[in-house]
């Protein structure tokens, strides 16, 4: 591979995030639920054989998904298909390029394969989205390759409070960094642990390099819009869709929040009559805090 | 671009998807943008458009995801307004989804939205996110001998499979067709909101002001 083919493909990889963009990307676990994800409005779905609520109550090893069953769900829909390696689980990675997914998700949902290296998504064609829950995680990650980001969140408790600590957290940090002075930026990229041309992206952009979505725990509407007004450029729904009452219209309804999320009197109407939302688990009664997972 | 006295103002779909891209690069082209994301919106452009006959001067369907952006058009109540905005004759540019808003048939979805562009597009014509590609090809009313090709951004690209006899044909990239013109309406399959070069807006501004009779 020339440099010039792996900058072009890198480029390409972000190209398609920032079409993802204003979108929600669901999680899925069948077919017949990609393609109610799909006709409800989904720009793309991760499909996995549990979603993060089962994971979590099922406890264990999880890891990534049968290829058979992703391979169902991309012959299922036309939007693009996500699915989730464990973190550092490079040869689970090699599999989903092999199957030709469209977005590789190195997801601390699933049990990491690594506790000190994450991938060099570098190496590989196909696309990658990784978790963070702050600027460094962030930057760290898009050093590596990762051509998306999203906040960690807590995935499977319907309980966005993480999502928002996360997004606040990365916007507070973008912001300090703009303002700056640039002799300063050569500290903060060694406090960061990445490249000062990263650095200085952010501090001259306001910006990361890539998309930034928001996910885990996003259950409502009012919870999508409330992430898109804090800054995300999309959003995630895990659990939030597939256990709650009414799935295909709660995810039609989170759909036109997320592209409409500053109109308060749509999102009432919008809100109403959703049945029941995902029960949901409250942060301090959860065992395991996956956002602690790949730093 | 030369200053003319009013800037053109362009309503840019933004319901779903690369929305942002186009309108900073209409606006560093002089254009004034706004974005289109429910039926309100429609009468939210400035008074001070050029032309009587529209609300606005020109309209731009961005790149996304066309499921996601048609769902949310009827939803949304937008499809009907616009859909006539089109056949009155108001400019559109349509790229990748917003192509596939605009084409008459799709070959391989029972699909179709606005229908107006006579033209039958094949979706994810490439495959998955591995046949995403760039390209360097001609562009019939922008390249020449001097300055002979136009940067393209292939992401998950749809193809135009058949053209109607009075679609101008603008490139191919391996004689498949990439960008079509057919009167008010110009649709690329490609990505020109993704590149620094800002040619094709330029020739999309040129068709407003054509539109409307006046010197771009």
């Amino acid at each position: 591979m020339t440099e010039k083919y792996i900058a072009d493909r890198y480029e390409l990889n972000k190209n398609l995030a920032q079409m993802l963009k204003g979108g929600v990307i669901m999680d899925v676990t069948t077919p017949e639920q990609a393609k109610i994800a799909e006709a409800a409005g989904a720009c793309a779905v991760m499909a996995l054989e549990r979603i993060p609520a089962d994971i979590r109550a099922a406890g264990g090893v999880s890891r990534m998904s049968d290829p058979k069953m992703i391979k169902g769900i991309q012959d299922a829909v036309s939007i693009p298909v996500m699915a989730k390696c464990r973190i550092g689980h490079f040869a689970e990675a090699q599999i989903l390029q092999a199957i030709e997914i469209d977005y590789i998700d190195e997801s601390e949902v699933l049990s990491p394969a690594d506790d000190i290296f994450h991938i060099n998504k570098r190496d590989f064609q196909v696309p990658f989205v990784c978790g963070a829950k702050d600027l460094g995680e962030a930057l760290r990650r898009i050093e590596e390759g990762a051509s998306m980001i999203r906040t960690k969140g807590e995935p499977g408790t319907g309980d966005i409070v993480q999502a928002v600590r996360h997004m606040r957290l990365m916007q507070q940090e973008i912001a300090r960094l703009t303002s700056m002075r640039e002799d300063e930026l050569y500290n903060r990229a060694k406090e960061l642990q990445v490249s000062y041309a990263l650095v200085k992206y952010v501090h001259d952009n306001g910006k990361l390099p890539v998309v930034n979505f928001a996910a885990g725990g996003v259950a409502t509407p009012a919870d999508a819009a409330l992430m898109m007004q804090l800054g995300a450029e999309g959003v995630f729904v895990g659990s939030g869709i597939f256990k709650s009452g009414n799935p295909e219209k709660r995810a039609q309804a989170i759909v036109q929040a997320v592209t409409n999320y500053t109109d308060a009197k749509l999102i009432a109407k919008l809100s109403e009559d959703l049945g029941e939302a995902m029960v949901g688990i409250n942060e301090q009664e959860i065992a395991l805090l996956m956002a602690e997972r790949g730093k | 671009m030369t200053q003319t006295k009013k800037a053109p103002v362009i309503g840019v779909l933004a319901v779903q998807g690369a929305f942002i891209e186009h309108r900073r690069i209409l606006e560093s082209l002089g254009a004034k943008t706004f974005e289109i994301r429910q039926l309100s919106d429609l009468n939210r452009a400035p008074a001070e458009t050029k032309s009587g006959k529209f609300p606005f001067d020109g309209l731009v369907l961005p790149g996304g995801e066309s499921t996601v952006q048609g769902k949310l058009l009827k939803d949304l109540g937008l499809f009907e307004p616009l859909k006539k905005l089109i056949q009155d004759g108001l400019p559109v540019l349509g790229t990748c989804a917003g192509l596939i808003l605009l084409a008459q048939k799709l070959s391989n979805d029972s699909n179709v939205y606005f229908g107006t562009l006579p033209v039958t597009v094949q979706r994810n014509a490439y495959g998955r996110q591995l046949g995403s590609f760039f390209a360097e090809q001609p562009f019939k009313g922008i390249t020449n001998a001097t300055d002979a090709t136009i940067p393209m951004t292939f992401i998950r690209a749809p193809v135009v499979s058949s053209a109607g006899e009075d679609v101008d044909v603008l490139a191919e990239v391996d004689h498949k067709i990439v960008a079509v013109r057919y009167k008010n309406q110009l649709g690329i399959t490609f990505h020109p909101e993704l590149n620094e070069d800002t040619r094709i807006h330029q020739y999309f501004l040129k068709m407003i002001f054509s539109n409307f009779a006046i010197d771009g």
